[in-house]
């Protein structure tokens, strides 16, 4: 038995939605009751009063293995991950080939349990190659470890196609990650349609497509009740939409990327390409809308919707650039903005971060309770820093928060009760 | 002279002042270009490159004579033929030409923006020739320069802008251009060839241009490219011209004395009446050309003046 105690931390129970001081006691890789540990065999880490909470739980991170190694590999995926604060990655698939047979997944999670410090669980494609007509073998594919099934950004536009996926995958209880978004109304398109993408001259998809895409989707998952997550939810007129598809029962969730919560489509500025992610940077009253649907829990998870980009494709005309932004060490950094203009509280934060993207996978992460694994952050929320994105663990340095303001540090990450990053080296 | 920028990328970044400074110089390469000898030696020996990554004729050739005349090294690059073709990328192409130690490129561009990418990757002064729907400076200024000399003053006057605005970086530029100016602006168009947010410009918006042109000073007129015809935007190029395109009869809305402009090259019968764009008492649409080549001069006059005194603060030979 190996047992650590987590000394005088202040400890953000999401559940609870409290932030206690005092110890946490941690025995064979998950969190135990205190009593039930000897002090005497016990390692000491002293918190000195900073943030103890669940580790960061991101649906939606990009490594891109295969095919795009010289972008992210697992390993410096992981550790970005771990120095950002994120115990669990859960990978999307798509890279290229797609993640979309069993024999695929089970390169990915080899190389993945091989070079990464923390978790990974690999989403699967939902329809072969990405490419809207074949179902994929979600039985398979389930049984091999996959966590969700999603075509990413390339929407499953045949509703009949669409339809008979959602159908399979709940026959199987499979959960289906969608990007909602109306593909005719947003091909092309690089900016939110408005004052600011009219006047720079860039192509633009109005944000209703958005709710389109939504509404779409909604009106077939309550046609075969199956288990339905938003990508990215960014629009206020979208959230309207699932406020009511919540409130009539039907089994759905949604996200946002931390991006969306934290930058809005001015801050694109002078065609800078860092700031181009998929779907576009929306106005400042959508960004508003969203951050307090995170506070009032209608968007349930948070994610980083890490997206690595070499230099080349993005060291070209704005149109032509590649979409997303790497975000795993700045997820946490950029998310307590949020919470230094006192919008959220740590608990409602780390609810969005860490509880509810494992309960929706079903982990038992995500919880300072006993009995969850001990995958923990201790960071410090005040910590000033300016990001040079050239100190970034991961390949890619695509990130629009460089030579930003940012405060918070994360000191110590732990999954399984194991140290990944932290001590001597952070 | 209150010039103090660098490139000229775009007319949002260029202060009333500057503006008034630019056109009072191109007043005199009008003259200049008016005398049996149109030249002077305002760039020699230094070198001028034209990127047209978009076919053009005019505005290619505006530029060459304005470099000409000034007695630049001109050099006309027309890229769809050449490196795109094989795969390099626009910084690629930029950072070999600025090896060739250009003082003055001139690009033109089909995406928003890659004039500005461009302006930051080299090191000589960039003109903006064009880019995506976003701006084309030049233009604005040559319009500006027309309408000062014909109505005898660039302020306090209603103007109306007709036409296919969403995809027109003419009509961007002249908006911010006559905005600054402390002009009253009108755009006319259907609603499919307005970009959205125009209600935030500071403009009026008019879907009929009988009300739109009622007491208009100038009416400028843009170009509807022929993709956008046929059903895509528009139901057809008879019902266009039937509703937007310019005739006598709608600009009899317009003051008595309106001058009517044209960027070119003209569509006449799907914009405009073929007899009134050759009107010489209304249309002023070759001043537009005569005026394009001064301001072109005037532009890169101030720009490679700006490019001379950077380089002898920095030490660098000239």
């Amino acid at each position: 038995m190996t047992a650590t105690v987590f000394r005088d931390a202040q400890r953000v129970d999401p559940v609870a939605a409290t932030v206690t001081r005092g110890d946490l006691a941690v025995v064979d890789g998950a969190i135990a009751e205190a009593r039930a540990i000897d002090l005497a065999d016990a390692e000491i880490i002293d918190c000195a009063g900073k943030f103890l909470a669940p580790g960061i739980v991101d649906i939606g991170c990009k490594v891109s293995e295969p095919g795009e190694r010289h972008k992210e590999s697992f390993r410096s995926a992981g550790r970005a991950a771990a120095a950002g604060g994120v115990t669990t990655i859960v990978t999307r698939p798509d890279t290229q080939p797609a993640i979309d047979t069993p024999e695929v997944l089970e390169f990915v999670t080899r190389r993945a349990n091989e070079d990464a410090p923390v978790h990974v669980l690999p989403i699967a494609a939902l329809t072969k190659a990405r490419a809207g007509r074949e179902m994929v073998e979600i039985g398979f594919l389930k049984d091999a470890g996959a966590v969700a099934f999603s075509d990413c950004d390339a929407v499953v536009a045949d509703n009949k196609v669409f339809s008979r996926c959602l159908t399979y995958a709940k026959s199987l209880e499979a959960l289906v990650v969608a990007h909602p978004q109306d593909p005719v109304l947003s091909a092309g398109a690089a900016a939110t349609s408005g004052k600011f993408a009219a006047l720079k001259g860039l192509p633009a998809v109005s944000p209703v497509a958005e709710r389109m895409g939504l509404d779409r989707d909604l009106a077939l998952v309550e046609m075969t009740g199956a288990r339905y997550h938003a990508d990215q939810l960014t629009t206020a007129r979208a959230l309207a939409r699932l406020e009511r598809a919540k409130a009539s029962g039907l089994d759905v969730t949604a996200g946002i990327s931390i991006h969306h919560l934290t930058l809005n489509e001015l801050d694109v500025g002078d065609y800078r390409t860092f700031f181009k992610v998929k779907p576009p940077l929306r106005s400042e009253e959508d960004r508003i809308a969203c951050v307090e649907a995170v506070a009032s829990g209608l968007i349930d998870v948070i994610s980083s919707m890490h997206t690595p980009q070499d230099e080349e494709s993005k060291r070209l005309p704005f149109e032509e650039a590649a979409s997303g932004a790497v975000a795993l060490e700045t997820v946490l950094p950029a998310a307590l903005r949020l919470y230094h203009a006192g919008q959220l509280d740590l608990p409602t934060l780390f609810r969005a971060l860490s509880t509810n993207p494992a309960a929706r996978l079903g982990l038992k992460a995500g919880r300072l309770a006993p009995g969850a694994p001990a995958d923990l952050i201790l960071f410090d929320p005040d910590a000033p820093f300016v990001l040079d994105r050239f100190t970034l663990r991961s390949k890619s340095k695509n990130t629009p928060f460089d030579g930003a303001r940012l405060q918070g540090r994360v000191l110590g990450t732990w999954v399984d009760g194991r140290r990944v990053f932290g001590g001597e080296d952070a | 002279m209150s010039f103090g920028a660098t490139h000229l990328l775009g007319i949002e970044t260029l202060s009333p002042a500057e503006i008034v400074s630019l056109l009072d110089l191109s007043e005199s390469y009008v003259n200049l270009n008016r005398r049996d000898v149109k030249h002077s030696e305002a760039l020699a020996g230094l070198t001028q490159i034209n990127m047209f990554f978009e076919a053009s004729t005019r505005t290619q050739a505006s530029f060459e004579l304005a470099g000409k005349r000034l007695g630049a090294d001109v050099m006309n690059l027309t890229m769809q033929a050449s490196s795109i073709r094989k795969g390099e990328t626009l910084i690629d192409t930029a950072m070999t030409l600025n090896a060739m130690h250009p003082d003055l490129l001139v690009m033109r561009h089909p995406n928003s923006g890659a004039v500005n990418l461009l302006a930051e990757k080299v090191n000589c002064a960039v003109v903006n020739a064009g880019d995506g729907r976003h701006e084309h400076p030049t233009q604005a200024l040559l319009d500006a320069l027309t309408i000062r000399r014909a109505k005898g003053r660039l302020h306090r006057l209603r103007i109306a802008i007709c036409g296919d605005i969403a995809h027109s970086r003419v009509a961007r530029s002249n908006i911010l251009l006559l905005g600054k100016m402390e002009n009253r602006v009108r755009l006319i168009g259907p609603p499919t060839l307005m970009p959205s947010g125009v209600a935030d410009w500071g403009v009026e918006v008019f879907s009929d241009m009988r009300a739109g042109l009622e007491g208009a000073d100038v009416v400028m007129m843009l170009r509807l490219q022929k993709e956008r015809m046929d059903g895509a935007f528009i139901p057809s190029e008879r019902e266009y011209y039937h509703r937007f395109g310019l005739d006598a009869a709608k600009l009899a809305m317009a003051a008595p004395d309106a001058i009517v402009m044209h960027p070119g090259p003209m569509n006449r019968g799907v914009e405009i009446d073929g007899t009134l764009a050759d009107d010489i008492n209304r249309s002023v649409i070759q001043d537009q050309v005569e005026m394009g080549v001064a301001v072109r001069m005037a532009a890169m006059d101030l720009l490679a003046r700006n490019l001379r005194a950077a380089r002898q603060r920095d030490g660098v030979m000239v």
